[in-house]
């Protein structure tokens, strides 16, 4: 039994042993258990992957005269400006002005929130052009200007939605092609696409939410960040395996952070051939290994993660909620699994190259002593599940 | 006689160059077997041509010498695709679209994904469904 503050006192000292989730496995197979749990005080877990649920903070500071933006525009992309003066919301999937988006079917989104995020963190002069009704406060009407992220006061990320704990497997039931956010998916389940770090994936080593909590402190994209709330469609209480990982996608995780502090490597712009745009993002979460349970749940492995495979043709788009059958990941990352007797050929969404990438970062981080970790403050609810959107009549 | 040889040569026109039948000559004055992967080669305009030929190294290299009379740009070492290691994050989508395994994840272990030019026929399908813009084409 560990607590937070000797896991802490170790990693301020240099001296904490800290292996990523991909490590552990191997390491307690040989270590044994109680060995294990007694000697190593952290596990990095990660993922990388499209995020759409993204955005961000920006404040321009004030200029001379003062504006009130009403609407604005960053890269002529749409941002929101129903907050105070010169704050603007960033989103990630907004697509940029005159996009034809899918009217030429398919579209091609080379550009949008996503890709705004990017450039940003990578530093590049991007235009602001905003409008205003004026006010006696604030007069300026029009303003149109170029800035870096230097010249922001702030520009935090608030991701309502990151980090899934578990996800679908896209399959295409139908006689043509469909492009969706799980990408391009060809006719008659000739191939399917996952989106998942399966055993690195940070939720997926802390099933039931024992130590990542409201207050967790996380790895974003290289700033030391936080989790600040449940994710958004978090629904912890779905199905689960006799080995308590959830059966599809269960818990999720709302993250924050000081994109000043950023690496542009871990931060993406991406383009999803007729849907959209979205924000490709790394993320590490450390696990303190308080005591054995904590630990024997980080070495999940691959085989014994259930995938479902879900129709994005017909039963996704009309919310049937069916699940054709469960495959493993270890299935999916051989590159084909089987589903209903035929062979589907598997591409993946979710980069556990580049999720190793970040678990190690992260580790390299705690080992230094530059990242500690923080007790939540609040638990993640582990009952909830997900409403639908009800299509009512007016009352 | 010398071993036979494959040879892929990326070939640019200029409009004044479109409209003469240089396949036909490589075929039956220098007995190469010819592959093409893609052309654009439209009468007064500029146009590209992707293709492999195959025979004895002496036929593959006369044939290159009267490519070379015309006014075309002979390359043979750019290829027609090819992907940024920068951009690319190796997610693996393209692994699954691309139909001659050029792409494929090399080491189970890492997950890197590998991209092997000389297997690549120009198909352009990782283009399509690469959602970080990694892989573009020349032309």
């Amino acid at each position: 039994m560990k607590t937070y503050e000797q896991i802490n006192d170790r990693i301020s000292s240099g001296k904490a042993v800290v292996l990523t989730a991909d490590e552990i496995i191997d390491y307690v197979d040989k270590k044994g258990i109680d060995a294990a749990a007694e000697e190593v005080d952290v596990v990095t877990t990660a993922t990388f992957g499209p995020m759409c649920s993204s955005g961000c903070v920006l404040n321009f500071g004030h200029s001379k005269p003062k504006i009130r933006m009403s609407e604005a525009w960053v890269e002529d992309v749409l941002v929101y400006t129903g907050v105070a003066a010169v704050d603007v919301y960033l989103g990630a999937t907004q697509t940029r002005h005159g996009d034809p988006a899918n009217m030429y079917y398919p579209g091609e989104f080379r550009y949008g929130g996503g890709h705004v995020i990017e450039d940003l963190v990578a530093g590049k002069t991007l235009q602001l052009f905003a409008l205003s009704y004026g006010t006696d406060c604030y007069p300026l009407r029009e303003m149109r200007t170029y800035f870096t992220i230097d010249d922001l006061n702030q520009a935090i990320m608030v991701n309502p939605r990151n980090c899934y704990q578990n996800y679908n497997v896209a399959i295409n039931d139908s006689a043509k092609t469909i492009y969706t956010y799980m990408g391009c998916l060809e006719p008659n389940r000739k191939n399917a696409n996952y989106c998942s770090a399966g055993q690195l994936s940070p939720l997926l080593n802390d099933p039931y939410y024992e130590t990542i909590g409201v207050g967790s402190r996380v790895w974003l994209a290289g700033a030391q960040g936080h989790v600040y709330a449940e994710g958004t469609q978090h629904a912890g209480g779905g199905p689960r395996s006799p080995d308590g990982l959830p059966m599809g996608g269960a818990g999720t995780l709302a993250l924050t952070g000081d994109m000043k502090q950023m690496h542009p490597e871990f931060v993406r712009g991406v383009s999803f051939r007729g849907y959209g745009v979205s924000l490709g993002l790394g993320v590490g979460v450390p696990i303190p290994i308080l005591n054995e349970q904590v630990l024997q749940r980080t070495c999940v492995r691959d085989c014994d993660i259930p995938a479902p495979v879900v129709d994005y043709s017909t039963d996704y788009p009309q919310n049937s909620g069916k699940v054709i059958c469960h495959v493993t990941y270890a299935q999916l990352r051989t590159g084909q699994i089987e589903v209903e007797g035929k062979k589907v050929t598997v591409g993946s969404l979710s980069s556990y190259h580049k999720a190793l990438e970040v678990a190690n970062l992260l580790a390299d981080e705690i080992r230094r002593g530059d990242f500690l970790l923080a007790k939540p403050i609040a638990p993640l609810p582990k009952d909830t599940v997900m409403k639908p959107m009800p299509a009512r009549e007016k009352p | 006689m010398s071993q036979t040889a494959t040879k892929k040569l990326m070939l640019f026109f200029p409009r004044w160059e479109s409209e003469k039948p240089i396949i036909y000559h490589l075929v039956k004055d220098h007995n190469l077997v010819v592959n093409v992967y893609r052309a654009r080669i439209t009468p007064e305009e500029e146009g590209y041509l992707v293709l492999d030929v195959t025979g004895t190294e002496e036929d593959i290299q006369r044939g290159v010498d009267f490519m070379r009379t015309f006014d075309v740009t002979i390359n043979d070492t750019t290829k027609g695709v090819s992907r940024d290691k920068e951009r690319c994050t190796h997610c693996g989508h393209c692994v699954a679209h691309c139909p001659t395994g050029a792409l494929t994840i090399g080491d189970a272990a890492t997950r890197e994904v590998v991209y092997a030019e000389e297997k690549c026929i120009e198909c352009l399908a990782c283009i399509r469904v690469c959602p970080y813009g990694a892989c573009a084409s020349a032309f």
